[in-house]
């Protein structure tokens, strides 16, 4: 391999990249764009879910409940309901999510009996919301109904009994149980993975399609050459994006950074190797640009964000998906991620992962040298 | 420049090449010889083999059978070695057109690691023999087609190889800037490289040393262009100038000295089988016979008349050419 000949190939494609206004946007305005989209958009946390009230009685007692649903960050009272067919009106159009009613004798039988009931409605189209939403409003009216058990028991001189048992939890890595916590480092993961194997998935089909090909394997450049020298400017690029991506993790969402810049460097270098040379290997074997960049498109979208654990836990898929999942490179990428950003994880701990990574390096940057021929037949 | 034969030995041998893709075959058994110097042309209608045949010697394809030496290295046993020792134009553009004209002589420069103080001076070199003094900075796609072709060679020379392929160098550039490429040629071969250029124009491959002809993979015929013309026409021919040709046609078709006589234009073509003997004797046929002409004298026929001539000759009638 001579240094000379790399040299000038990873300048001439830089030359390139810079001229060609679709790459740069790749290059640059692609990983704004998913940092913000996926950043914003995708979040696991259900909070302010839309409530629809129907205060049959509107005595102290319904009222203090209801203020404990509006005091919670997980419901927003949206609309007071007067009737019935206001409440089915309201969860039909989908105003609501949920409609809690309080029946006209609510106090009536709290004082009676010491035992009264509210209605929640819920609308389950989406069960996980409905789900959660049940959860947080049962913890609401427990909380009510205890602090009202207090009250009675006080008047009555009662000795408070204390509850037999208690959890006392204590939350590691993400203490303020955020989900955006969990799914940015990922986001950053699935950002490099696309941009990086779409710049490199036009390099080699480039110049099929413009005829430079044909003279450039007349040469006595070595396919290891074309391969180092045209990759290298998409590295520089992808540490970039990669600083770039990582900083508006940090600075913008406010996710915890715990680790060391050294390990965030090293794996990320490794994982954009990974990445560049699938993009590669995809353009050595497709030769259109357009058909590259949509395999590689498919390629890295769809198992990144299925597959990589960045939103859906490996470990709670079926055996069989989870077997597929260690052939997605972005799995180690996003497992790494993570664990540097909220666990402050360095080299020793990452090992496995690390590991895994590189030998996938390995096997890509091989195959992708060898199926590169100077050759047109 | 380096040397990898001597002056006597040949710079390309060919030896029953051969070329099949699937069940067609696009080179057949061509043999032939390029010497030090010597400026080769293919010559042949599209499809004929030509451009199969340059990219086989170059390595790009890998020859179905025989063996083909360039510089003195076997193409199909060390192609990587033979890559240093050869400049190639393809057909297609082979310039980087969002690259600036300097940007590109240095990438080539690069590839083919010419450093320092020669590649200056080949750089210098070139851009003075593509005439783009001044407009160093410029991008590719902005020139002209002649601007191009030239700075294409420029690329392909710059390591000074003994040996140059160009297919089709001068296809779509205009017949000023074709001269002037043909005068650059010229000045290679007479430093002693090698070239060998595929052509569909006539009077381009006019201008070689030597022309191959070929047609449907086949080496037809092989020779300087005045050999391969009076080989075919096993003759010479002559030009009759004259107020009445329909007179003169009828009375020459039944001259005993001419062969073949065709209207051409105003005028008149004879076959003859030799030019100094029958001229004479046909001046003498037609005193006689009290028809009058202004001018009969010996031609050179043009390559065209040639290739279709050879052509028929190789084609068995009835099969579709």
């Amino acid at each position: 391999m001579r240094a000379q000949r790399v040299k000038a190939i990873a300048r001439k494609e830089l030359l390139q990249v810079v001229r060609d206004p679709r790459s740069l946007m790749i290059a640059l305005l692609m990983p704004l764009f998913q940092m913000v989209l996926l950043g914003y958009g995708v979040s696991l946390d259900i909070k302010h879910i839309p409530v629809c009230t129907f205060d049959r009685e509107a005595s102290q007692h319904s009222e203090a409940l209801l203020k404990r649903f509006q005091a919670s960050t997980y419901f927003r009272i949206v609309e007071a309901a007067q009737n019935y067919q206001a409440v089915t009106e309201a969860l039909d159009y989908g105003r609501c999510k949920m409609a809690i009613v309080v029946p006209p004798e609510f106090s009536e039988r709290l004082n009676d009996s010491g035992k009264s009931y509210v209605q929640l409605i819920l609308d389950a189209t989406d069960d996980n919301t409905a789900n959660i939403g049940l959860g947080y409003a049962q913890s609401v009216v427990s909380g009510f109904s205890n602090d009202i058990a207090v009250l009675y028991a006080n008047r009555q001189s009662i000795v408070q009994q204390n509850q037999p048992v208690t959890l006392q939890s204590r939350v590691w890595f993400n203490e303020d149980l955020d989900s955006r916590n969990f799914i940015i480092p990922g986001v950053v993961a699935m950002v490099l993975a696309l941009v990086g194997a779409q710049l490199t998935s036009l390099t080699i089909a480039r110049e099929w399609e413009r005829g430079t090909m044909e003279v450039l394997i007349s040469t006595p450049v070595t396919a290891l050459e074309v391969m180092i020298g045209k990759i290298m400017p998409y590295f520089m690029i992808g540490l970039f994006d990669a600083a770039f991506c990582l900083a508006l993790a940090v600075f913008w969402f406010q996710v915890p950074f715990r680790g060391t810049l050294f390990t965030l460097f090293f794996t990320t270098s490794l994982f954009l190797v990974v990445v560049l040379g699938v993009g590669y290997l995809i353009s050595v074997a497709v030769r259109s640009q357009i058909g590259a960049s949509q395999v590689a498109l498919l390629v890295t979208l769809l198992p990144t964000s299925l597959l990589s654990g960045y939103t859906f836990p490996i470990d709670q898929m079926p055996a069989p998906v989870q077997v597929i999942t260690y052939l997605v490179p972005s799995r180690y990428y996003v497992t790494i991620v993570k664990a540097i950003f909220l666990k402050g994880a360095g080299i020793i701990e990452l090992a496995l992962p690390i590991t895994l990574l590189s030998l996938y390096a390995l096997v890509i940057g091989t195959l992708a040298a060898r199926a590169f021929r100077k050759r047109l037949d | 420049m380096s040397e990898q034969a001597s002056p006597s030995e040949p710079r390309i041998i060919a030896d029953h090449l051969v070329k099949r893709f699937g069940a067609f075959t696009a080179v057949d058994q061509v043999s032939f010889t390029v010497g030090r110097g010597e400026i080769m042309g293919f010559l042949g209608p599209n499809g004929a083999g030509k451009s199969t045949l340059i990219r086989m010697l170059c390595g790009l394809l890998r020859p179905s059978g025989g063996r083909a030496l360039v510089a003195g290295i076997d193409v199909g046993r060390d192609p990587e070695h033979v890559r240093e020792h050869i400049g190639y134009m393809s057909q297609k553009f082979s310039l980087y057109n969002d690259l600036s004209v300097i940007e590109n002589l240095r990438f080539f420069g690069g590839i083919y690691r010419v450093t320092g103080a020669r590649l200056a001076a080949r750089i210098a070199f070139a851009i003075e023999m593509a005439g783009l003094t001044g407009r160093e900075d410029t991008l590719v796609s902005t020139l002209s087609s002649g601007w191009k072709q030239r700075l294409a060679l420029g690329c392909a020379i710059l390591h000074q190889p003994p040996v140059l392929f160009l297919d089709e160098p001068t296809s779509g550039v205009d017949p000023n800037s074709r001269r002037r490429f043909w005068d650059l040629i010229y000045a290679l071969s007479e430093e002693g490289v090698t070239v060998l250029v595929t052509t569909h124009y006539m009077d381009e491959a006019e201008y070689c040393n030597r022309i191959a002809l070929i047609n449907q993979g086949r080496l037809v015929a092989l020779g300087s262009p005045s050999e391969l013309k009076r080989r075919a026409l096993h003759g010479d021919l002559l030009l009759v100038d004259c107020e009445d040709p329909g007179a003169l046609l009828l009375a020459l078709e039944r001259a005993p000295h001419v062969r073949d006589a065709a209207p051409f234009g105003s005028s008149l073509h004879l076959l003859v089988d030799h030019a100094g003997d029958d001229l004479p004797a046909i001046e003498a046929y037609l005193a006689e016979r009290h028809l009058h002409w202004t001018r009969i004298e010996p031609i050179m026929p043009s390559l065209e008349d040639v290739f279709v001539q050879l052509v028929e000759a190789t084609v068995p009638k009835g099969q579709p050419p």
